[in-house]
C-alpha cells in the first residue's frame, strides 16, 4: 500500500491504470465507455488549468452557489454536552439546499464545453437529482435524473424540486429500488446515449474521472473551511475533528480534502456511515462494519457484498447513505490509517437530530444527523480546547414526512 | 498447431457458407435443471454457447437480461453452480463450445486462478467480461491463455482506430463487435449496412481473427448481418424463456424452436 503524499490532491494520487493505493477506483467499465471516459478525462484536466474555467467556477460557486457557506458555533449544544466546542459548517446554506450543487455545478459547465445538450444523473435523496437539475436549468441543458422508486417515495420535497426545474425523473424498479440501482440504470443510459449525453455521477464514486470531478467540485467546502477556521482561531487548532457522513462519501472529502497535509494528531477525520435500523443486518456501512474488496459501478471499493459477489441489499433511513459502495478515496484513506470510519443507526441519527434541534438553529437532513450523533457521543470525552467541526452538508426539509412519523414513534 | 474448439466451429460454418450462431442464456434461469436443458437442446442449432453468469449490479445489460439474472439468482443460483451445469453439459454428444459471460467481481471474489482453474476442468472454451476492457484485462487474458481458454475482447463503435489495433493485437482466436451504442437487447438504432461497414473496418485490421456481431439482433434482423464470422443472439432468447413462463409452457421446446428458426435465416 502506497501511503498519501503532502502537496497533491487526493483525487490526483491515483496510478496510470486510475487506481488509488494500488487497488482502490479504477475504470471496470463496457469497452463503449472507454472513449467518453477518455474524452471526459481529457477535457478536465484541460479545464483545471484554464484559468477562465476556474474564473466561471468561482463565479458561480460565489454568486449562484451562495459561497462561503457560515461555519457557526453550537453554543448551547457544547454547554449542554460540557465536553468540546462543537462547531458546525452549515454546507446546507448552499443554493438547493445540500454539497451536491458544487459538483452539479462544476458537471454542467464542464458538459457546456463538451458542447453535450443533455445531461443525466443519478440520485438517492434526490439532493443530486434536485441540484443537476436547478444546474441544467441554469446553463440550458436538458436533464434526466434517475431515481429508485423507494426513494422517489421517500424523498418526495425533492422529487418535487427536480420536476419543477423542468428536468425528466426516471423511476427505477429494478433491485431494492435504491441508488445502487439508480446508479447502475444511470449508466445504462449512458452506455446508450454517450455520444450526446453527459453523465454526473452524484458523488465521489464510479469510473477514476467521476471521483476526480466530484471530489475536485466538493474541495470548495474545504476551501472556505480552512479561511473560515484560520479567522476564528487565528490559527488551525491543536486539537480538530472533523466530522462527516459518508455514503458515496463526496461531501467527507470536499471537507477534509484541504486538511490532508495536517497530522492526524492534529486533525482528525472522522467518516460516520449508516448503520440502518437498530436490529437490521442491512447495514449501508462498507467501511465500518466489514465490506470486502469489489467492483461496483465501475470502480474497486469496500462493498457489501455476499460471497458470490453479489451486490448486498442496504437499509437507512437515510436515502443519501443507503448505498452499498463507497468512494475509492475513503478506502484508500481509511487503509492508510488517515482517517477513521465508524456508524451510527437509525435511531442514534434520529436522536441526534432531536437534540441539535432543540438547542440550536440548525435543520440537518438525516445523512448529516448521522455524524451529529457521533459528535455529541465523542465530545463528551474531551475538553473545551478540543475543536470538533460537524458538516451539516443537508437540510431536513426533504426529510419532513419521515421525520414527523419517525419523531412521534420515538417519544 | 491445433485448432481451439471455438475456432473450429467457425471453420465448419465458413465451410457451409455461413455464419456462426451464438446464442446467449443465463445460467439456471430459470432453474437450474431448466437451464442446461436448454442447453442441451439448443445445441442442435446453435453453433458456440454463451452462457451468462447473473450479476445484480449489471451495467451493461437491458431489461430482458437483467430480468433472466435477477431470476436466476432468485431461484439460488451460485458461481459454482455454473461449473456443475458446464460439466454435466459436456457429457451430451453433441456438445459445443461454450463461452461465459459475465461481470469481473463475481471472479474476483472467487479468485481468478481458483476461477479459471475451475473453467478449465469443467470444458469451458472461452470468456467474456463486460467490464474488464483492454488494457486492464491483459493480465487476465494471459492467464485464460495458458490454460487455453480464449478470452474474447469486445470492441465497440466508439473504439478508436489506434485502439481497434491494439486489442486485435492483443486478442486471441476470437472478438467481439458490439453493434451500436446500446446495452444488451436494444432496438437497432443503426442500419445493417452500418454496422457491416464498421464491422469490416475492424475485421481488416487482422482477418485471422474470428470476430462475432452481437447487441440488437433478432430473427429479424439476424439474416442482413450474415457475412460476419458469427452472430449473436441473447436477449430474444431471454425474452421467450420469459413468455414461456408467463405463458405456462416449456422453455425448452419454445427455446428450441427459436433457435432453429434463427439459423434457418442465415443458412
Amino acid at each position: 500500500m502506497t501511503s498519501i503524499k503532502k502537496n497533491i490532491p487526493l483525487i490526483d494520487q491515483h496510478d496510470k491504470n486510475g487506481l488509488w493505493g494500488g487497488k482502490f477506483g479504477g475504470n471496470f467499465i463496457p469497452e463503449t465507455l472507454k472513449k467518453p471516459v477518455e474524452d471526459l478525462n481529457n477535457l478536465f484536466e484541460k479545464l483545471r488549468k484554464d484559468k477562465n474555467f476556474i474564473k466561471e467556477r468561482d463565479y458561480y460557486f460565489k454568486n449562484w452557489v451562495g459561497a462561503p457557506t457560515p461555519l457557526i458555533k453550537l453554543e448551547n449544544l457544547t454547554n449542554h454536552l460540557g465536553g468540546a466546542q462543537i462547531w458546525a459548517k452549515v454546507v446546507s446554506e448552499a443554493n438547493g439546499g445540500a454539497h451536491k450543487i458544487y459538483n452539479a455545478t462544476v458537471h454542467c459547465l464542464i458538459a457546456k464545453r463538451a458542447g453535450k445538450k443533455y445531461i443525466v444523473g443519478d440520485t438517492g435523496a434526490g439532493y443530486a437529482g434536485k441540484m443537476l437539475s436547478m444546474a441544467a436549468k441554469k446553463f440550458g441543458l436538458k436533464c434526466k435524473i434517475f431515481m429508485g422508486a423507494k426513494d422517489i417515495k421517500r424523498q418526495r420535497p425533492n422529487v418535487e424540486s427536480i420536476r419543477k426545474n423542468g428536468a425528466t425523473i426516471v423511476p427505477v424498479t429494478s433491485g431494492s429500488q435504491t441508488l445502487v440501482d439508480a446508479v447502475s440504470e444511470c449508466m445504462r443510459y449512458w452506455v446508450s446515449n454517450c455520444d450526446t449525453a453527459h453523465m454526473c455521477v452524484g458523488s465521489t464514486v464510479g469510473p477514476n474521472i467521476f471521483v476526480k470531478i466530484c471530489g475536485y467540485s466538493t474541495t470548495q467546502i474545504s476551501r472556505e473551511l480552512l479561511k473560515q477556521i484560520e479567522y476564528e482561531f487565528g490559527e488551525v487548532p491543536k486539537k480538530l475533528k472533523l466530522i462527516n457522513c459518508v455514503g458515496g462519501g463526496s461531501s467527507a472529502y470536499g471537507f477534509w480534502s484541504k486538511f490532508m497535509d495536517f497530522s492526524k494528531k492534529q486533525v482528525e477525520m472522522i467518516g460516520v456511515e449508516a448503520a440502518g435500523p437498530k436490529d437490521s443486518k442491512l447495514h449501508a456501512a462498507p467501511l465500518s462494519r466489514g465490506g470486502k474488496l469489489g467492483i461496483l459501478h465501475g470502480a474497486a471499493s469496500y462493498i457489501c457484498q455476499d460471497r458470490d459477489g453479489q451486490i448486498k441489499e442496504t437499509e437507512s433511513i437515510s436515502a443519501g447513505l443507503d448505498y452499498p459502495g463507497v468512494s475509492p478515496l475513503h478506502c484508500f484513506l481509511k487503509d492508510t490509517g488517515k482517517a477513521r470510519y465508524t456508524s451510527e443507526t437509525d435511531e442514534a441519527a434520529l436522536k441526534a437530530y432531536k437534540l441539535v434541534t432543540k438547542f440550536e438553529n440548525l435543520n440537518p437532513s438525516l445523512e448529516p444527523s448521522h455524524a451529529f450523533a457521533t459528535a455529541i457521543r465523542e465530545a463528551v470525552k474531551y475538553s473545551r480546547d478540543t475543536v470538533i467541526i460537524v458538516n451539516s452538508c443537508g437540510d431536513a426539509q426533504k426529510d419532513k414526512d419521515i421525520l414527523k412519523k419517525r419523531l412521534r414513534k420515538l417519544k | 498447431m491445433s485448432l481451439s474448439p471455438i475456432s473450429l466451429a467457425f471453420k465448419k460454418c465458413r465451410e457451409m457458407g455461413r455464419p456462426a450462431l451464438l446464442t446467449f442464456t443465463v445460467a439456471g434461469d430459470n432453474t437450474k435443471k431448466k437451464s442446461l436443458d436448454i442447453l442441451k437442446s439448443i445445441s442442435e442449432n446453435a453453433d458456440i454457447l454463451e452462457i451468462g453468469f447473473p450479476h445484480n449490479t449489471p451495467i451493461g445489460d437491458g431489461g430482458q437480461i437483467q430480468t433472466s439474472s435477477y431470476r436466476s439468482i432468485k431461484n439460488g443460483f451460485k458461481v459454482r453452480d455454473i461449473f456443475q451445469i458446464v460439466r454435466k453439459y459436456r457429457k451430451i454428444k453433441n456438445s459445443k463450445p461454450i463461452i461465459l459471460m459475465g461481470y469481473y467481481n463475481m471472479i474476483f471474489q472467487y479468485g481468478e486462478n481458483k476461477f479459471l482453474t475451475q473453467c478449465k476442468k469443467s470444458g469451458i472454451n472461452g470468456i467474456i467480461v463486460v467490464d474488464l476492457p483492454w488494457p486492464e484485462n491483459k493480465i487476465f487474458a494471459k492467464k485464460c491463455k495458458k490454460k487455453k481458454i480464449s478470452f474474447i475482447q469486445l470492441l465497440s463503435p466508439t473504439t478508436s482506430k489506434v485502439r481497434i489495433k491494439k486489442i486485435m493485437k492483443d486478442s486471441h482466436d476470437m472478438c467481439y463487435y458490439i453493434s451500436m451504442l446500446s446495452t444488451t437487447g436494444g432496438k437497432l438504432k443503426i442500419s445493417p449496412k452500418k454496422i457491416l461497414e464498421n464491422y469490416n473496418k475492424i475485421k481488416k485490421t487482422n482477418k485471422s481473427k474470428n470476430l462475432v456481431i452481437g447487441f440488437g439482433i433478432t430473427n429479424k434482423t439476424i439474416s442482413s448481418l450474415k457475412s460476419a464470422d458469427g452472430l449473436v443472439v441473447g436477449s430474444q432468447l431471454c425474452k421467450e424463456i420469459t413468455k414461456s413462463i408467463k405463458k405456462r409452457q416449456n422453455p425448452v421446446t419454445n427455446l428450441n424452436k427459436m433457435v432453429l428458426n434463427l439459423k434457418r435465416r442465415i443458412s
